[in-house]
Parts: C-alpha cells; sequence; structure tokens
C-alpha cells in the first residue's frame, strides 16, 4: 500500500532536544502577560478532549487575585483507547514540569501536582526522580515551585477535573456543579489551572519554537498537533503525532486494515464513524463550514467487518456503568437501562422500537446529566444505534 | 498495639491529619495490607478524626481500593474494547483454569486474587493486565501461564525463606 496520502506526521512532543533549562530560564525572564498572549496567538486548545482554548484558561487564573493557586496536570488518562499521556511522561517528563512551572510563573501559583491514575503507578519512582531533579533546577535558579505526585485509585470520572480536585480532598470523586470553574475556584477552593498532560507538552513546544510554528500548523480552528492512540483492528497501532484536520478517509487509508468498517472517535464517550462517513468527517475541534469535525482527546480504534458492533456497544455501556460516579440520576439510572435495554432488544424481549426509546432516553441524559461523563453517553450510543441498528436488533 | 494501628499512625504522622490526606493513607494501608479492613477503616477515622461513614464512603468509591481481603497478588484483567477483542477471555480462562478460581475469588493460601478492570491505557499492547503494580502486554494463554508460575515460583521461595 502507498504511503503518500495526505496525513501529516509531526515530530514535536517526542524530540527531546534536552533544552529545558533554558526554556525554563529564558521564559522565565518574560513577562507573564506576553506569555498568556503567546500562548493565546497559537490558538492551543485544552488535548484532554474537550478543547477549552489554554491560552484562556491561564489568562483567568492569572486574573484572579489569590496569595494561593494551584497548577494540575491531569495524568488520570482513563479514556478507552487513549494511552498517549502515559508515553509522554515516561518519555519526556522534563516538558510537562517545566510548562507546569512557566504556568505557575503566569499565574502566580507556587504549587503544583500531578494527579497520575493507579493504574501508573509503575510510573512513579521514575517520575519522582525526575522532579527532584527539576526541583534542584529551580532552587539554583532561585524560582519557588514545588511539584508532588498525586496517586489516583482506579476511577475514570475523576479525570473529570472537579472530580479530580474532590479526590484530592479526600472525598469521593464526584464532580461538582460548574460554575465556578476551575480557573477561579478549584483545588482547595483556590484559583486553578488544570492542564491535561499532552497539553502541557504543547505549551512547551510553543514557549520553545514561538507560536507562530505551532500555529502554521493544522487548519482553521484546529491549530498544531495532535498525539493520536491508534489501537483495534489496524496493523500498527500505537501512538502517533499528526497535523490536525485530516480526513477521517486519510486516516483510515494510512492505519486501516483494508477492512475497516467503523473508526470510533474519541474513546467510549466519542462518537462512532461508519465507514460511508468517513470522507466526510475531519479531526478537529468544531466550527468547520463543511461536513463534520469531531474533536477528540486523539483516541482512534478502529473495527473492521468481522466485529459485532453489538458488542461494541455492550462493552462501552458496561464501562459507563460501572464508572457512573452514581451521583446524578439521569447518568446513575441512565446508564444502567441503556444497557438493560439493548440486552433485551437483542434477546427479543423487547421489540426494536424499543431501540428509538432509548435513544430518546440517551438524549435526555445529554441534557440533564451533570458532568460530561453522563451527557457524552450518548455520543457512543446514538452514533452505534443509528448506523448499525440491524446490528442491535439480530 | 496492632500492627495495622501502627501503620495508620505512621501514615498519618507522614502526610498528616486533615481530610485531603485521606487518600494517601488509605493507599499506604492497601500497598501493606492489600486491602482496608473495617478495622483500618474506624482506625483511620479516629486517627484523622472524622465519620468512619465517610471513610468508608470515600474508600468504595474507588476501585483500587479493596475493601475485602484480597490476595497476595492481585491481577486485575483489562476488560475494556480492546482488550476484549484482542483475547481478553481467553487469557481469563487460562488463569482461572490455571489457578481454580473465578473472577473476584482469591485462592484458598491467599496467593491471588483475580478481577477484571477498566482500560489499563495498553489497548495497543492488547490484552493487558496487572498484577499489584506491574503490567503485563500482548498476553497469550502461554505468556500468562509463565508469568504466573513465575510468580509462584516467586511465592515459594520467600515461603522458604520466611521459615
Amino acid at each position: 500500500m502507498a504511503t503518500s496520502y495526505q496525513l501529516k506526521r509531526a515530530d514535536f512532543i517526542f524530540k527531546n532536544e534536552n533544552d529545558w533549562e533554558d526554556v525554563l530560564k529564558k521564559n522565565l525572564s518574560r513577562q507573564p502577560n506576553e506569555l498568556i498572549n503567546e500562548l493565546i496567538s497559537s490558538e492551543l486548545k485544552g488535548r484532554g478532549g474537550a478543547g477549552f482554548p489554554t491560552g484562556l484558561k491561564w489568562k483567568l487564573s492569572a486574573e484572579v487575585k489569590d496569595d494561593t493557586k494551584y497548577v494540575i496536570c491531569n495524568a488520570d488518562e482513563g479514556e478507552p483507547g487513549t494511552f498517549k499521556d502515559r508515553e509522554i511522561l515516561s518519555l519526556v517528563p522534563f516538558k510537562v514540569l517545566t510548562a507546569m512551572a512557566i504556568c505557575g510563573y503566569v499565574v502566580g501559583a507556587k504549587e503544583a501536582y500531578i494527579y497520575l491514575r493507579a493504574e501508573y503507578f509503575f510510573l512513579k519512582p521514575e517520575l519522582n526522580k525526575v522532579i527532584d531533579e527539576f526541583h534542584d533546577f529551580c532552587k539554583k535558579i532561585n524560582f519557588d515551585f514545588t511539584i508532588r505526585i498525586f496517586m489516583g485509585s482506579g476511577a475514570y470520572i475523576c479525570g473529570e477535573e472537579t472530580a479530580l480536585f474532590e479526590s484530592m480532598e479526600g472525598k469521593r470523586g464526584e464532580p461538582r456543579n460548574k460554575p465556578p470553574y476551575p480557573a477561579i475556584s478549584g483545588y482547595m477552593n483556590k484559583p486553578t489551572v488544570i492542564n491535561n498532560v499532552e497539553t502541557l507538552a504543547h505549551a512547551y513546544t510553543i514557549f520553545t519554537y514561538g507560536a507562530k510554528r505551532f500555529y502554521d500548523l493544522g487548519v482553521q480552528y484546529s491549530r498544531g498537533t495532535k498525539l493520536f492512540s491508534v489501537s483495534g483492528d489496524t496493523p500498527k497501532p500505537g501512538i502517533y503525532e499528526l497535523e490536525l484536520g485530516m480526513s477521517l478517509s486519510d486516516f483510515v487509508s494510512d492505519f486501516g486494515d483494508g477492512d475497516c468498517k467503523a473508526v470510533q472517535v474519541g474513546g467510549a464517550s466519542g462518537f462512532l464513524v461508519p465507514r460511508k462517513r468517513f470522507a466526510e468527517t475531519t479531526i478537529g475541534y468544531q466550527g468547520k463550514l463543511i461536513g463534520i469535525s469531531l474533536p477528540t482527546g486523539g483516541s482512534m480504534m478502529l473495527f473492521n467487518s468481522s466485529r459485532s458492533m453489538y458488542n461494541v456497544l455492550d462493552n462501552y455501556l458496561e464501562f459507563f456503568r460501572e464508572e457512573s460516579c452514581g451521583q446524578c440520576t439521569p447518568c446513575r439510572v441512565g446508564c444502567q437501562q441503556l444497557l438493560k435495554g439493548i440486552k433485551a432488544v437483542k434477546s427479543g424481549e423487547k421489540n426494536a422500537q424499543y431501540l428509538d426509546k432509548l435513544l430518546k432516553l440517551a438524549e435526555t441524559m445529554q441534557f440533564t446529566a451533570k458532568c460530561g461523563l453522563g451527557q457524552s453517553v450518548a455520543n457512543s450510543f446514538s452514533s452505534i444505534v443509528e448506523n448499525f441498528r440491524e446490528e442491535m436488533i439480530y | 498495639m496492632n500492627p495495622v494501628s501502627d501503620l495508620i499512625k505512621t501514615l498519618a504522622d507522614q502526610y498528616g491529619r486533615n481530610r485531603n490526606n485521606l487518600l494517601p493513607i488509605l493507599q499506604g494501608v492497601v500497598e501493606q495490607e492489600t486491602y482496608l479492613s473495617e478495622f483500618s477503616m474506624i482506625e483511620i477515622a479516629r486517627e484523622l478524626d472524622m465519620p468512619a461513614s465517610e471513610v468508608y464512603g470515600t474508600a468504595t468509591f474507588y476501585s483500587f481500593l479493596e475493601y475485602k481481603k484480597m490476595g497476595k497478588y492481585i491481577i486485575r484483567i483489562c476488560k475494556t474494547i480492546t482488550c476484549s477483542m484482542k483475547g481478553k477471555n481467553q487469557i481469563l480462562l487460562a488463569i482461572e483454569d490455571m489457578l481454580k478460581i473465578t473472577v473476584g475469588e482469591t485462592t484458598p493460601d491467599g496467593t491471588f486474587s483475580l478481577l477484571q478492570t477498566n482500560c489499563l491505557g495498553f489497548c495497543h499492547k492488547a490484552p493487558a493486565m496487572l498484577i499489584n503494580n506491574d503490567v503485563y502486554t500482548e498476553l497469550t494463554p502461554e505468556k500468562v501461564r509463565e508469568i504466573l508460575t513465575q510468580y509462584l515460583n516467586k511465592r515459594k521461595e520467600g515461603g522458604q525463606n520466611g521459615n
């Protein structure tokens, strides 16, 4: 198979020039405002999946007056099909720490945490060594900044930022109401900047090469590159850095096994795109005028024609049913009923029209659930049921 | 004094006695004891001066904080989509057959507990499992039998040294 498709590969994140000390020193000598403006002009958006403009996040937190502020790196990478953050933390941890320190300087925070998921406990010893080395350098240049690791304990929901704060405060990981947003009131009700691991790694790229270099990559509304975690039915699973704005058909030509029937973009909480929509779907953030543009945390799971989409949906729903924190009714009961519902339709206990009722239930969850988990169950549920209805029935 | 009470005191001294130190303390107990007994949770509540029900409520929220007695090695098989597609069930059957336990059970000698877990973040190397904090990927039934045999041997040697 020729590989001359239009996928634009890039190599920023994992390129290690070992220059973090210079990057840190150089940027700490600039004005906070200048740094924020650089980040804003790069149009970097959160790489955890939600896509909030990172520069704006920093700016909002910087504008709040408070003696105590926090910077938190969200390394609770729990979305099925995502494994890029682990790779960043094991290969280029200094980039993340440096970006956290620059963030601390910009917003006026002296304490920072990395919330690391329990499943990645094995990263902790090495990461602690790196943090010690980083602290030594901060002391040398008289920059007061402390980073600590906070371990999670196996809860997907704690990747949601306010649930993560609750967890760090020693409580059940149940999301809070928003507003107030973390930039104003986050961990310990103090202004908190919380960024995904990859977002911080991109911020490092921007503070190293300048905003323009980053902005020139990608397409309108979706600037820069993104790490993609590719898994499923593909001959080359792994982590790839690609420019945003690619079309899904180019992606599948490159990564598919020749028999790809659907791609799940954005993990279990994302969307399933069937083959007939590959050409009109691009990967990036909302705002494109033609076709569908899907935001993503970078999870790309490919399914070939040997897979039953019923089993796929069953697996997702079981995941959500277990990981729902149980706090709000739409999500707690909704997840249970959706799972029960598709099983009933499959077994013939309910007729096929029951699927329409379930679609309505999913829509209700989207509107009424308290946080992103409950709201996004409908994404995969509806896109699978609508596109593969026949597989749900028999 | 009870060794668990000592451990909890030490952990509380190390991390502090505020509510936001609760999770590290719970994790510290699980690391040593493999699970949180009712006794430990009450002790933690006493040490941190908070209601035992709050400790219980928090601890039982997290899937890696076990509150039933667990074996020395906790096997957690990833059951999420990619691992499931790539043969998770065969791995599970191989383990069940070898250890003669099913999911949720512990071997009578207290060596292994078998659990399923959600996405471990090794989808590109599926199927994957954790044994305590160590990750094993691209598993096959043969491979998993070898891994478990190593653990069994380690356990035997450990037992002899203990005598």
